[in-house]
């Protein structure tokens, strides 16, 4: 491997936004600004591409691994990629560049500020979910944090400021633990390389508080009930296009660093832990569920629905089941189409009448009927749908989780029946019903650009609702592997 | 061709739907119509196939999901059951896309309705040729997504849009089931395929799973997890509360979708997974429970209703009930026929009904209605085709499948069995009455409608009444012409081949003469009895009601069921999100979480800062009393 595609993943989008930094922001220039934004952003997606064409999904070894001594002895900074990392890549190059092109009608003052946030929240995204190293990778985690507090406390809604707190706050707490984990596995194994700690095991007196650790930060993240609050103030306050990275792509990080770290690093401790992760699952699906059905603000109904169908991910890790697993990453990436489409589309109506409260609409199905159509498939994708990729995730995790355990599994079934009612429930006061509040009819359908976007996102859905193939054959050996590796290093006592 | 069966519809789906705008209304109805004809024209020649070539087939068309040991495929499963329910499926889908054209004459929005219909054929079809349980869950899903957007097909309406809404969630929590019998089914077996599942079941018949420390059998509990599925699928008693809400929508849907074919489809689980069922006492006694419990509550409200289309969908229910009884005393090629027969008479007579509502511009109420029957004549006498059958007069097709029924469960020899064909027959009894009610009160009597003039009610376009026709052809003489081939008794019959299950052969026997014809005796009667009630001496149920006013009212709100549902379910749903939300999220994580914690700092740094008063006495006092703390400390020490 000659050319570092890895590196270069990580490094366009900050180019990108290093050139931004020496434009000048003005009216005159916001298009220039903008293109050059969306022109890194799909060069990435399309080197991201070739990467997935160009690699073996036959092997769980890391491909296209980069490595440079950083700090002698200490840090290497070494990326690379295996079935289960690459689809998360993708799904960043992907949604970035649509982020990038709906900053039209939403932000209208500091553009070019906002699209060097975004593109460097692009570098470190890419860098977390390629990271071999645990301190590169704590380092992007971290980092991943900083642009997405901008985006809220800069571009948000009046109460911002409390809603970037609150989310920084959550976050770095969480973040601390894992800090101190990670200087302790160098302090234990002398290296925070993962492939050398993948072979040589975590001596087992110390996985239980290493695991601890690593969960209060992906739980916050995830989020996981009880630290789950966060989500939704930063998304309702949040412009359209953060809450789309943070419900995209954001959220993902924790759902890999789960199976990643947790489950690759800690297997003995993961087992004694599961029983925690399934009650915290089945409890986020089941409350933010019936929370859901009773909000009034649109962003945040889809916010705690997020924190539901994140529920189902974790829930689908900790089988150590195939489908368990598979599903789980298959509803990330799903769930990262689904809500981005549905943030989307609130931002949609938002742009039009500046109000995010389901009450306000109603009836508009007749005055923008390309826009009900695609608001309507993306809930029927949210609420697992069969022939969306929705489905093919959440019925996966439950599979997998009724191999595991029986009544969680049958908890959690439950909570496809409340999905349902607060999805259609939603789009019925949104899209359907009389026309009573008449300022509506001044509405346009989706301009040019915004139907692009959500058509992008559309077909994906569909088409991996149909036909998931591509996606279980990138992770299949790479997760088949992971649990081998799982069960062995437990009967082994490593 | 076979694949163009299914394929047809759903290519007319997305002409009329995507391109409806651009080819127009009328090119719209006539490309779907034709697309999902030929459609049905193909599935007749596969039937005829199957019936004379004993022709069977497994097309795969594609991989779906394959994750592990899990392998699924989409694919296309041709066998006599399949067989029998494309013809139903396409045909009647045919004939209501014929019917649909004069129906939504007035309608703005017909591609879209066209467009939904053939969207509907598509999952039904995907649904009855699937050869594993995910593709058959796919159409499950995919048919109550349209029975959703055609229930809500004139989405003004409020009630229409809740009505979809409840159609779907009721059906989900039926799925719920469903989708746990999957899960329990791929957990023992490894595969959701049929063939495979169905191989090994007799292996497992001995196992017991634990679940939250009660001992269940496993095939138990996998027949009665699927039943679950069913009986949201075919609004059977508990889950039937979405079916009679669900006639808020277009009549032609109320024929196709909730008489004919979607609510079948929990009677067409029963019978594909005969293999299974085979094998539960314990669920085929539950199912026959179900079934005769909803076809007589079904038809006891069905007695009171006054909107033509709901007493029709309460009859649905009802004769649903009896192919469910049928299931389960073990005749499942007899409760086919009966769902193959039912799906002609109820079609026509949901299309009737549509007629008549069309005549009287949209008026559904029967009180409203009345002494019509010589300005609608071909109406009149195809509806009363269709109650004739379906009542089971002697010699139409209803006779034959639903008196077959009832024997069966009679030489079933149990309790349940005995039970059942006792209901059977009461409940054959008050059919008869509640639908000769529905004639006399529509077509018989005086005019009571005052918002149109009788003048003005006019029978509808020829394009509405050939699909009546052909319907009432199937009504008249389908039970008569089909019966050896589905039910045959004389031991010849091999139609069905593997595609159903006996483990212990049918009984061959015949029930005594006097059983035989009770039922036709009982139906017969009934009608001088519900003219006499109805029309002669129209007081007389008026006074019943009157004397009986408690029983009365509990028949009007059908036994209550949805009020039940409300305080039990739906009501404290909200209330429980609203306590999580503003009580949980809000003041405990967030009041002891983050707010909390930012409080308590922001008061000790308030405290703290009245520490930095800025005077040298304050200071001074405050150091004094550390250097004596201190001393203090080291004396004592």
């Amino acid at each position: 491997m000659n050319f570092p595609i890895l590196s270069s993943l990580i490094l366009l989008p900050s180019i990108g936004a290093l050139f931004l930094f020496f434009t000048k922001g003005n009216k005159k220039n916001n298009f220039t600004i903008k293109y050059v934004a969306l022109f890194t952003s799909a060069v990435n997606f399309f080197l991201s591409v070739y990467l997935w064409i160009s690699f073996d999904p036959s092997t769980s070894d890391f491909q296209f691994v980069e490595e440079r001594i950083w700090i002698d002895d200490f840090i290497n900074y070494k990326v690379g990629v295996d079935g289960i990392s690459i689809l998360f890549i993708l799904l960043t190059t992907f949604i970035t560049p649509l982020c990038i092109i709906s900053v039209n009608n939403s932000i209208k003052e500091r553009l070019s500020e906002f699209l060097i946030a975004v593109l460097i929240m692009e570098s470190f995204m890419i860098g977390v979910f390629c990271s071999l190293d645990l301190v590169i990778f704590y380092l992007f985690f971290e980092a991943g944090l900083i642009p997405m507090f901008l985006i809220i406390g800069i571009w948000g809604g009046a109460r911002r400021v409390y809603s970037a707190f609150k989310f920084f706050l959550y976050t770095l707490l969480g973040s601390v633990l894992m800090l101190v984990a990670i200087i302790t596995i160098y302090w234990l194994n002398g290296t925070t390389d993962v492939v050398e700690l993948y072979n040589s095991g975590i001596d087992i007196k110390y996985q239980n508080l290493l695991w601890l650790a690593f969960f209060s930060s992906f739980a916050v993240k995830t989020p996981m009930w009880p630290v789950h609050t966060w989500l939704p103030d930063a998304h309702v306050e949040a412009p359209t296009a953060g809450s789309v990275l943070l419900a995209a792509i954001l959220l993902k990080m924790a759902g890999y660093g789960f199976i990643r770290f947790s489950l690759g690093l800690f297997p003995a401790a993961s087992e004694i832990f599961t029983p925690l992760i399934y009650t915290l699952s089945v409890i986020a699906i089941i409350f933010t569920s019936l929370i859901a059905l009773m909000q009034e603000d649109m962003k945040k109904l889809i916010a705690y629905s997020s924190v539901a169908h994140m529920g189902y991910v974790t829930l689908g890790i900790f089988t150590i089941q195939q489908q368990g697993i598979e599903g789980s990453i298959i509803q990330m990436i799903s769930h990262g189409l689904v809500s981005a489409a549905l943030f989307l589309c609130v931002g949609v109506v938002y742009d039009r009448m500046h109000s995010r409260l389901i009450n306000t609409y109603g009836g508009i199905v007749s005055i923008i009927p390309k826009y009900s159509i695609l608001f309507m498939l993306f809930t029927l994708a949210a609420l697992g749908l069969p022939g969306t990729s929705g489905f093919v995730g959440e019925f996966l995790i439950l599979m997998g989780a009724f191999k595991d355990n029986f009544l969680v599994a049958v908890i959690a079934s439950l909570g496809v029946i409340i999905g349902a009612a607060y999805m259609l429930w939603l789009y019925k006061r949104v899209v359907f019903g009389k026309l009573v509040n008449t300022d509506l009819k001044q509405m346009f359908d989706l301009n040019r650009s915004e139907l692009f976007i959500l058509s992008c996102l559309a077909l994906p859905i569909l088409f991996f609702g149909f036909y998931p193939d591509p996606l279980i054959n990138t992770i299949e050996v790479s997760i088949s592997d992971l649990i081998d590796q799982y069960n062995f290093k437990l009967a082994s006592q490593i | 061709m076979e694949i163009s069966i299914l394929a047809l519809p759903l290519i007319a789906s997305i002409i009329s739907g995507f391109f409806g705008r651009f080819i127009g209304d009328r090119s719209s109805e006539i490309i779907t119509s034709l697309l999902v004809s030929i459609s049905a024209i193909f599935s007749c020649l596969v039937f005829y196939e199957v019936i004379v070539n004993q022709y069977q087939e497994n097309i795969i068309i594609a991989t779906w999901i394959s994750s592990g040991s899990l392998y699924v495929n989409w694919s296309m499963n041709i066998d006599p059951l399949s067989a029998v329910m494309l013809v139903v499926v396409t045909s009647v889908s045919a004939l209501v896309h014929i019917y649909s054209i004069g129906y939504m004459s007035h309608d703005p929005h017909k591609p879209r309705f066209m467009a939904y219909l053939s969207l509907f054929t598509f999952a039904m079809l995907m649904l009855v040729t699937s050869d594993n349980f995910i593709q058959l869950f796919f159409g499950w899903e995919g048919v109550g997504l349209c029975s959703y957007f055609l229930i809500g097909f004139w989405f003004k309406k409020e009630s229409a849009n809740k009505a979809a809404i409840k159609a779907f969630v009721v059906n989900r929590v039926g799925d719920f089931g469903f989708a746990l019998g999957i899960f329990l089914i791929f957990y023992l077996f490894g595969t959701v395929n049929y063939s495979e599942v169905f191989n090994q079941i007799s292996k497992i018949t001995d196992k017991n799973l634990l679940f939250i420390g009660i001992t269940f059998n496993a095939v138990d509990l996998i027949c009665l997890l699927l039943f679950i599925g069913a009986m949201g699928k075919s609004a059977q008693i508990l889950l039937h509360t979405w079916l009679p809400d669900a006639m808020e929508g277009p009549t032609p849907v109320s024929a196709l979708i909730h008489a004919a074919t979607m609510v079948t489809a929990g009677v067409f689980l029963v019978v594909r997974c005969s293999p299974i069922y085979e094998y539960s006492e314990l669920a085929l006694n539950i199912i026959t429970v179900v079934g005769m419990s909803t076809a007589f509550f079904a038809a006891t409200v069905a007695l009171v209703q006054n909107d033509i289309k709901k007493i029709i969908a309460y009859s649905t229910c009802s004769q649903l009930g009896y192919m469910f009884f049928a299931t389960g005393v073990g005749a499942y090629n007899v409760a086919m026929f009966h769902l193959f027969t039912h799906a002609f008479f109820k079609a026509l007579l949901f299309l009737g009904s549509g007629s008549v509502i069309h005549a009287f511009k949209d008026e559904q109420n029967i009180n409203y209605m009345g002494g019509v029957w010589k300005k609608l004549p071909y109406t009149y006498s195809l509806m009363i085709i269709g109650t004739l059958a379906l009542t089971g007069f002697p010699f139409l097709s209803g006779f034959y499948s639903k008196d077959a029924i009832i024997e069966f469960a009679y030489l079933r020899g149990n309790t349940a069995g005995y039970y059942a064909a006792g209901i059977g027959i009461f409940t054959a009894f008050l059919t008869s009455i509640y639908s000769w009610r529905l004639i006399f009160k529509t077509f018989h009597g005086e005019y009571n409608n005052k918002e149109i003039k009788i003048d003005e009610t006019h029978e509808s376009p020829i394009v509405m009444l050939i699909p009546l026709v052909l319907l009432s052809v199937g009504a008249l003489f389908a039970g008569f012409l089909f019966k050896e081939l589905f039910i045959g008794y004389e031991g010849l019959n091999n139609f069905w081949g593997d595609s159903i299950f006996f483990l212990k052969p049918l009984s061959t026997d015949h029930p005594p003469l006097w059983f035989l014809l009770l039922t036709p005796i009982l139906v017969i009667l009934s009608i001088p009895l519900a003219y006499y009630l109805f029309l002669k001496n129209k007081n007389l149920p008026d006074q019943i009601a009157n004397i009986n006013k408690p029983l009365y009212n509990f028949l009007l709100n059908k036994w209550y069921f949805d009020e039940l549902y409300d305080v039990l379910f739906v009501k404290p749903s909200k209330k429980l999100g609203l306590f999580l939300w503003k009580f949980f999220d809000l003041k405990i994580i967030d009041g002891f979480g983050p707010d909390g914690i930012s409080l308590l700092i922001k008061k000790f740094s308030l405290k703290a800062n009245k520490f930095q008063s800025g005077y040298i006495y304050q200071y001074a006092f405050v150091m004094l009393l550390g250097f004596s703390a201190l001393l203090t400390f080291l004396i004592v020490k």
